[in-house]
């Protein structure tokens, strides 16, 4: 290793930097392999966090599909149209986390000595939120493995699965850029909690997870339109058991509304160096 | 729970880098990178003020950081060290003033000033979820070490601080005194030019203490490295800085070598007497605001 001597050039120039979107996918790559490591080490959450999806599967998807009390579309098994709203709600749960996890990162210091290398705050953020990514597919991997075992027919198309994937990557994107954003503002662990509980919720039952869209009050259908959680789920039910959609309107709302969330949360995170 | 120091924690400068190679984004920045080094300091601040709302936390500080110094910044809580380093880390931007590094202005070149810092935070942030050896490769490949360096500059780093052995420990099972080693060998991937210590043996016992001091003060003679450091313990301003500045109020009160402070105010006089002097025996009497006194106390309470 190098190091200059007093009053020479700073010797960690020699370095070489690398370029806007060169570091942003370099960034993204090492968040991406730091979230890899951790699961790595420790898989207990892995496997705790399984146990909410599989029981909305098991018990709430068993019952209703049942007693037939949610008419859908193409008379598919509610089973069925249920899964992939499981699988877009445990990537909502995992990416929610992220607002209080940059908060904690904040207070152990994690956080200040990453803003002190040269990582731009964008590509902090959205090195972060790609790693949320991460994590929800290997996630979405469990609950994909329940459903199927639970008899749920569906695709077995790799391009299906992989896009299916892609809409994971992004919706958990989206949701941890919310929870950042929102921990920007809130500043406290405390607070962030609260706020948290209070959007998670909402945001779920106001999608269409469980239920079409077409039986809810219309005052709900409006918020449901405007939830990017909705366009995760159409496109992943889209990719894995056929539904209709337009798919690449559903990317392009979750696209936009992930560079959005990236944009506000990369802003407000200075505050958080305070 | 304590590392045995390894027998090679020398530190060997290799052959001088290859130029630098920097993008440059303006003509500003260009200016910034032909300007010689030896020309400034290693860090000048010329008015730099801070203002948190109505309270102002730095305070028109003028200060002159020399290349290859060992520079202690002291005073009690809340007098404006950590705020200071803040702008100086690109953390914060100054209110008024500037804050240059090498030559380079902290709030208009932030990339540039990273990129020659070393920082070890008044919190222990090294990751507890992570080994040690990926604790400081998140830092090789954050700081763009190229891949073909990567492991060796990592194993590097770890030998210095004599974390060979446990380099493959997850960093939670780390004794206080280890994890500061482990946030030094972080810091020292992108070979620094300036390493910044705020409080580097905060609530560490004082075996630890000494151990930390060791592997700094080791580095530091086969490195020549700038050294900037605040500190509460008068006793390791007084052996291991060359130079000191006392702060209060957001204000510089006095700066100067330990004895030429100490001179100044008579025979007999111990560096505690000085920061009494200057700061109106506020060491006890702790100016802090909460928020300081829970950073030192969460500090305190992860090294156990």
């Amino acid at each position: 290793m190098t190091y200059a001597a007093p009053g020479a050039p700073p010797a960690g120039w020699a370095d070489r930097p690398l370029d806007g979107v060169r570091r942003l996918f370099s960034r993204i790559f090492t968040l991406c392999w730091v979230e890899l490591r951790k699961i790595r080490h420790d898989r207990t959450e892995l496997y705790t966090r399984a146990i909410q999806p599989a029981l909305w599967l098991l018990i709430y998807g068993e019952v209703f599909t049942k007693i037939h009390a949610i008419p859908t579309p193409k008379g598919i098994p509610y089973l069925a149209y249920l899964a992939p709203g499981i699988l877009a709600q445990s990537a909502l749960f995992i990416a929610i986390f992220y607002g209080i996890q940059i908060i904690w990162e904040r207070d152990a210091g994690v956080l200040t000595k990453l803003m002190v290398t040269p990582t731009p705050r964008a590509a902090l953020i959205t090195g972060k939120a790609f790693a949320a990514g991460v994590r929800s597919v290997i996630q979405g991997v469990v609950v994909v493995i329940l459903a199927a075992l639970l008899g749920v027919a569906l695709t077995d198309n790799p391009l299906k699965l992989l896009a299916s994937a892609g809409f994971l990557v992004l919706g958990s994107a989206f949701f941890s850029c919310l929870s950042m954003t929102i921990a920007g503002v809130a500043l406290q662990r405390d607070r962030l909690m609260g706020i948290g509980q209070a959007i998670t919720m909402p945001l779920f039952f106001s999608s269409s997870a469980l239920y079409p869209t077409r039986l809810m009050p219309g005052w709900l259908q409006v918020i449901s339109k405007i939830n990017p959680l909705s366009y995760e789920v159409e496109g992943l039910r889209a990719l894995l058991i056929g539904t209709s959609t337009d798919l690449w309107l559903d990317l392009g709302v979750l696209a936009a509304a992930t560079v959005a969330g990236i944009a506000a949360s990369s802003l407000l995170l200075p505050r958080l160096a305070r | 729970m304590s590392e045995p120091k390894a027998a090679g924690a020398a530190w060997t400068p290799l052959p001088p880098p290859s130029p630098p190679r920097v993008r440059r984004r303006s003509d500003e920045g260009r200016q910034c990178l032909e300007r010689q080094p030896e020309a400034s300091g290693a860090v000048l601040c010329s008015g730099l003020t801070y203002r948190f709302g109505e309270h102002v936390a730095v305070n028109d500080v003028d200060l002159e950081i020399r290349p290859g110094e060992t520079f202690g910044l002291l005073g009690p809580n809340g007098a404006g060290k950590t705020t200071t380093i803040r702008m100086l880390t690109t953390l914060l931007k100054p209110a008024a003033g500037r804050v240059t590094v090498f030559g380079v202005d902290a709030a208009a070149r932030p990339m540039l000033v990273r990129r020659m810092i070393g920082y070890v935070p008044q919190l222990l942030s090294a990751d507890g979820m992570l080994t040690g050896r990926e604790n400081v490769e998140l830092f090789a490949r954050l700081f763009d070490v190229p891949r073909g360096q990567r492991a060796t500059r990592v194993t590097e780093a770890l030998a210095a601080m004599g974390l060979i052995g446990a380099a493959d420990r997850l960093a939670r099972t780390y004794s206080g005194g280890m994890i500061r080693r482990l946030e030094l060998a972080q810091a020292l991937i992108n070979t620094p030019s300036l390493l910044v210590l705020d409080e580097p043996t905060v609530g560490l016992d004082p075996i630890a203490r000494t151990d930390v001091w060791e592997y700094i003060t080791n580095l530091r003679s086969s490195a020549d490295m700038t050294v900037l450091m605040t500190t509460h313990y008068m006793d390791e301003a007084d052996t291991y800085c060359d130079r000191i500045a006392l702060m209060h109020q957001g204000r510089i009160r006095a700066q100067g070598t330990p004895a030429e402070l100490k001179e100044a105010l008579g025979a007999e006089v111990t560096l505690d007497d000085v920061f009494r002097h200057h700061t109106g025996d506020t060491l006890e009497v702790s100016s802090g605001g909460i928020r300081d006194v829970r950073r030192a106390r969460r500090t305190a309470r992860r090294l156990g």
